[in-house]
């Protein structure tokens, strides 16, 4: 029965990856329609555009991690 | 691991996605010690090779006219080179190198990682914890060395309204110390999820209705790696630009 519900769990954290996946496209949208109105600015954004998604997407990694933990280690 | 129970589940259906993650002893055994040559051990020293056939091997003729392995070459050097220069500013180009030597291990031990029947080192906790931590010891001792206790500036937030500051350096310091795990969790995270996917789809690959839709999903996972295992590399790199930055220049 503990195991069931850990695999609930862990589907249940794994809601986390959708919620990181809406934060990394408002970031790469937001930058693609910044871009967009000036192109000339957008190549010198493109590391800002990247640490952004990384800080966006190390939630859902971190709710990846919760999913795996439960899977294989409780 | 623990996948006996999913392929009970699917009819029969064999389905080891996390397989390919177990490390064992070359030449037999079962004890792992500390020195026992395994197959993450091999990988990891195939990647070092790597980088130093293509660095060293590659841009030994220093030709002016340069050769493809030179071209390439100079084309890594020259990008992490920018890198480094544009987000941690001139006076952290005398990292250059670590930060260098860093790119190069990590992008290769993701390349390696692609092909078939071969381990991806990246993908394990121990190996991405230990690149995260030396980055985490190496930036908070040249902030402390370069700065001395004007480092803890870092934390107090002199921008803010003071009744703020003590909150906000509370949040700081968490932020700091959870640093090496986002670095490290990251990448590992990445780069194991994508190839627990395109297992998961080799799994399906043995029912004959699905198995055409399955291999062209296995395909595109494995582009969609292939830009994975770069960007990865890339981001842990320019993160490590950026810490190194607010160790050098700790005022908000």
């Amino acid at each position: 029965m503990e195991g069931q519900l850990a695999h609930i769990g862990a589907g249940l954290a794994a809601i986390g990856s959708g919620a990181a996946a809406i934060g990394v496209g408002n970031v790469a949208g937001n930058y693609l329609s910044g871009a967009l109105r000036n192109p000339s600015a957008a190549a010198s954004q493109t590391a800002t555009l990247f640490i952004g998604i990384a800080f966006a997407e190390a939630l859902g990694i971190f709710a990846f991690l919760v999913a795996l933990l439960l899977m294989f280690a409780v | 691991m623990a996948s006996e129970a999913h392929g009970a589940e699917e009819g029969g259906l064999v389905f080891h996605p996390m397989d390919q993650f177990i490390i064992k002893p070359l030449f037999g055994g079962d004890t792992i010690h500390w020195y026992t040559p395994t197959n993450a051990t091999l990988w990891m020293a195939l990647a070092v090779v790597a980088v130093i056939i293509l660095m060293v091997l590659g841009t030994r003729r220093r030709a002016i006219i340069p050769s493809r392995s030179q071209s390439v070459g100079e084309l890594a050097y020259g990008f992490v080179y920018k890198m480094v220069e544009d987000v941690a500013g001139k006076d952290a180009l005398k990292f250059f190198p670590y930060i260098m030597t860093l790119f190069m291990f990590i992008v290769f031990a993701n390349f390696l990682g692609l092909l078939p029947m071969s381990f991806t080192t990246t993908s394990h906790f121990a190996v991405t914890v230990v690149l995260a931590l030396l980055v985490f010891l190496t930036v908070t001792i040249v902030g402390f060395v370069k700065h001395g206790a004007g480092f803890l500036g870092l934390f107090w937030v002199s921008s803010a309204p003071l009744p703020l500051r003590p909150v906000l350096a509370i949040i700081e310091l968490i932020s700091y110390f959870v640093r090496p795990v986002s670095h490290s969790i990251r990448l590992a995270g990445n780069v194991m999820a994508g190839h627990a996917v395109i297992k998961v789809f080799a799994g399906f690959a043995a029912i004959a209705v699905v198995s055409p839709i399955s291999v062209v999903a296995i395909t595109a996972m494995y582009g969609l790696e292939v830009l994975v295992a770069f960007i990865q590399a890339y981001v842990f790199t320019i993160l490590t630009c950026v810490y190194l930055k607010d160790a050098l220049h700790p005022s908000h």
